[in-house]
């Protein structure tokens, strides 16, 4: 009982180093603009691996739940809001002055 | 029971909710800090999506190698700092005190290798502002990465030294003994900051490392 969980952590352990591994070898590889949503697709797996065994929050009350997501929520809002100006600003043939 | 008691603070029904309360407002604290470094990542990504050829060309100064070796390490550091947390609920005082010694040492050689990444930095001209000698025609918006770099990795690194500490102090009461498998939410507590510190350099490493080592 006292130790069951070791070999979770390690085994999480050992993930989070393969996938490091594996993101290090992929930027090196040319995937064009497929590389930045692999390389961060990547990091969010490794993120979530963290949240879920490392803090616990696989066996967290679900308020806790509702921070940590709603922290990335926020996020989500603060990156989806800031780009939708920068992405769309050559769209419409506006003059400057 | 009067162990048990002499725990929980009076404000609390019992250790449950004094735990839950204590785990709450960390994860209510570290939502703020998502916010923090997410204005840097937001600026990042913007400035990426205007300049990503300078963003490109800058990037390939960084050694990717050396942020490996140092994602390597602060992985290294929350596999102790949740053995250590591991060790507190259970009781195990050795493993919590070696644990936490690790989690500390670990730390420590992510910051020198950030240093000597920033005096590298320094001695090729790429202080933004104080050092920088990159001439060309997208000078500028390499400068602009690089202080974005250094605004990110700076910040970075001053919560890691904050962790370092804070794991100091944890680590001192735990000798002195004041930690049980009924009241150990300080230990609980400061892994999850730590844990943080290692999330964001998780998303650091791809974007300032990788990101740039193909394409246009």
């Amino acid at each position: 009982m006292a130790r069951s969980a070791v070999p979770l952590y390690v085994a999480v352990f050992a993930a989070l180093i393969v996938l490091t591994g594996v993101t290090v070898a992929v930027s090196y590889v040319d995937l064009g603009p497929a590389s930045v949503v692999v390389a961060l697709a990547i990091a969010c797996v490794k993120a979530f691996l963290v949240l879920l065994f490392f803090m616990h929050l696989r066996e967290s009350p679900g308020l806790t739940w509702v921070v940590a997501l709603g922290g990335f929520f926020w996020l989500g809002i603060l990156i989806a809001l800031t780009m939708s100006d920068v992405l769309t600003r050559g769209w419409l043939p506006v003059g400057g002055p | 029971m009067a162990e048990h008691a002499a725990a929980v603070a009076h404000q609390f029904d019992d250790a449950e909710q004094q735990r839950g309360a204590a785990e709450l407002g960390m994860w209510i604290f570290l939502a703020t800090e998502v916010m923090f470094f997410g204005g840097m990542f937001t600026a990042f990504t913007a400035y990426r999506w205007l300049y990503p050829e300078a963003f490109t060309h800058a990037s390939r100064h960084l050694d990717a190698l050396l942020g490996g070796i140092n994602t390597v390490v602060l992985i290294g550091s929350s596999l102790t700092m949740v053995l250590a947390v591991h060790g507190a609920r259970h009781g195990h005082r050795r493993m919590l005190l070696v644990c936490l010694a690790l989690t500390m040492l670990l730390g420590s050689v992510f910051l020198g290798v950030k240093a000597i990444e920033w005096s590298s930095k320094w001695e090729h001209g790429l202080v933004p502002g104080l050092h920088f000698t990159l001439t060309g025609a997208d000078a500028g918006r390499q400068e602009l990465f690089f202080f974005l770099y250094f605004a990110m990795t700076g910040v970075h690194a001053l919560h890691l030294v904050i962790g370092i500490c804070v794991v100091g102090v944890i680590f001192a009461l735990a000798w002195r003994g004041h930690y049980s498998p009924e009241y150990h939410n300080p230990v609980e507590v400061s892994g999850l900051y730590w844990h943080f510190i290692d999330i964001v350099w998780i998303f650091l490493l791809p974007m300032l490392y990788l990101i740039g080592r193909h394409g246009a």
